[in-house]
């Protein structure tokens, strides 16, 4: 700064700096230093010095049971898929330095792709290199200008950005709500395109979609379907296909969007699909064009996992009496439950408030126990979760040992 | 309908959601002095959506910032 414009005559700066294009975060900023300046520790800023297994690390230098995680099916430690990992980095190095479209399609890129077209039992699996960009990119280019695309509200932030980007009109649905989903599809100009977009098991609360009738209401309107199943790939259904299979309509939904980052348990994302022209999306899908494809070492411990996965269902069955055993506990200590009844291995447990929230998160860790702390504007209905998702390596002890800390920060917090 | 119509259908519409009995012209905002949330939106445009038997998008929505603003557009909607 110069000397020329500190000088005493100038006005006061306002609190947090001069107005520029960071001026917009300063409610976010307060918000933050306020709960931190009670002396709570930044649920935002956790490390995990060492990470022990599917289920355990050391998180700000405890040993802590994780239960905040999408390791679903704890594959992350998996012998095999290490294995397979190890070998693909020496025979194939550290990268591929470029898209899948040119020099970035390596032999393991195929060798997923072939896994998740025998997992899912579909014609074309296409790999990208997260989650959120294999929503970003398929709901972009498909809906495009004057096409309709009918969500629900409590859609990922990754649907509601392919639908920005993608320019068509948004029209959204009140969560799960059948009837209001169909009133928007009747409702569509004739001859416009439609697509619906579901998610099998909605992160927040953990609840699940009634895909059966919406895939059916869908199609009634000739609207094509597409089911976003992250959080359900590898457990729900017979053969770990998700809320789709469960309910019965993988003939029907027209694409599923998955990713590797949870049951899978690496990084990266997928779109599977049987429509006759889906292989034109590698060349018009800007977000799977223009970055770099995954690494070798990364495709080659999913290909692995996902080939697991296909025969996990002891794992599965075992995952489902955690999840019971979790949602059966908490509510019979009092909490407030997200859902009724477990739906999927994510149990959200309602606090009260974001102080009481946060206080109970930091109990939980002191506890040695790391569940996440989701709140506004993630969150439905402007509510503060403590969600609570398990893993197929969690014990029937280690459920006990958990119920026993929510128990006593419980307590202590004031919520039960 | 006309838009004196459509007007008066929407005024009657927004009491439920207008809790602190704002009075509302056209240039009523809907964020500045209705005060509505994300969430009231939804359901008040689902409310509109259902009474006139038309779509709003979100990019419609978008462009929609006072009560003259969505007068006009349900008047114009309903008609095409």
């Amino acid at each position: 700064m110069s000397e020329g414009i500190s000088q005493p005559d100038q006005p006061q700066e306002l609190e947090g700096g001069p107005k520029d294009l960071f001026s917009k975060f300063d409610d976010i900023i307060a918000l933050r230093e306020g709960l931190l300046s009670q002396g709570q520790e930044d649920p935002f800023s956790l490390v995990m010095e060492r990470v022990l297994s599917p289920t355990r690390a050391i998180c700000n230098g405890r040993d802590t049971i994780l239960l905040g995680t999408y390791n679903y099916m704890g594959m992350t430690f998996d012998p095999d898929v290490i294995e397979a990992g190890k070998q693909a980095l020496a025979d194939y190095g550290t990268g591929t330095t470029g898209s899948r479209v040119l020099n970035g399609t390596y032999q393991g890129h195929k060798e997923c792709e072939d896994a998740l077209r025998e997992f899912y039992d579909m014609d074309h699996a296409m790999v990208f290199s997260t989650g959120y960009q294999a929503n970003l990119g398929i709901i972009s280019t498909i809906a495009g200008k004057g096409d309709y695309i009918v969500l629900d509200i409590d859609s990922h932030a990754s649907i509601w950005d392919g639908c920005a980007l993608g320019n068509a009109e948004v029209v959204p649905f009140k969560h799960n709500d059948i009837d209001a989903m169909e009133k928007r599809l009747r409702r569509i100009p004739e001859g416009a395109g439609k697509l619906v977009i579901l998610e099998g098991v909605y992160s927040m609360l953990g609840d699940i979609a009634p895909l059966k009738e919406m895939v059916a209401i869908a199609k009634k309107y000739g609207a094509m379907v597409l089911v976003d199943e992250a959080h359900s790939m590898g457990f729900i259904g017979d053969n770990g296909r998700g809320v789709v299979e469960q309910a019965g309509v993988m003939e029907d939904v027209d694409f599923i969007i998955g990713t590797f980052s949870k049951s899978v348990g690496t990084v990266g994302g997928f779109c599977v699909s049987n429509h006759p022209k889906f292989e034109i999306m590698r060349l018009v899908c800007r977000p799977y064009v223009f970055t770099a494809s995954l690494p070798p070492s990364v495709v080659a411990t999913a290909a692995t996992s996902i080939r697991k996965l296909m025969h996990g269902s002891n794992k599965r069955a075992h995952l489902w009496e955690n999840s019971k055993r979790l949602h059966g506990g908490l509510s019979n200590l009092g909490f407030q439950l997200g859902t009724d009844e477990a739906q999927s291995a994510i149990v959200a447990v309602i606090m009260p408030d974001l102080e009481k929230g946060a206080a109970m998160w930091e109990a939980l860790l002191k506890e040695g126990l790391y569940v996440n702390l989701a709140r506004p504007p993630a969150t439905p209905a402007n509510m503060t979760l403590l969600r609570c998702s398990l893993c197929a390596e969690h014990s029937e002890e280690e459920v006990e040992t958990i119920l026993g800390m929510f128990e006593r920060a419980g307590k202590a917090v004031g919520i039960i | 309908m006309d838009r004196a119509e459509v007007d008066t259908k929407i005024r009657s519409l927004i009491e439920p959601f207008n809790k602190k009995g704002v009075e509302l012209s056209d240039d009523t905002g809907f964020a500045n002095d209705l005060e509505f949330d994300s969430l009231t939106v939804m359901d008040f445009v689902a409310e509109i959506e259902d009474e006139f038997d038309i779509i709003i998008s979100m990019n419609q929505q978008a462009e929609i910032e006072n009560f003259g603003q969505l007068v006009d557009a349900v008047t114009k909607l309903q008609d095409s």
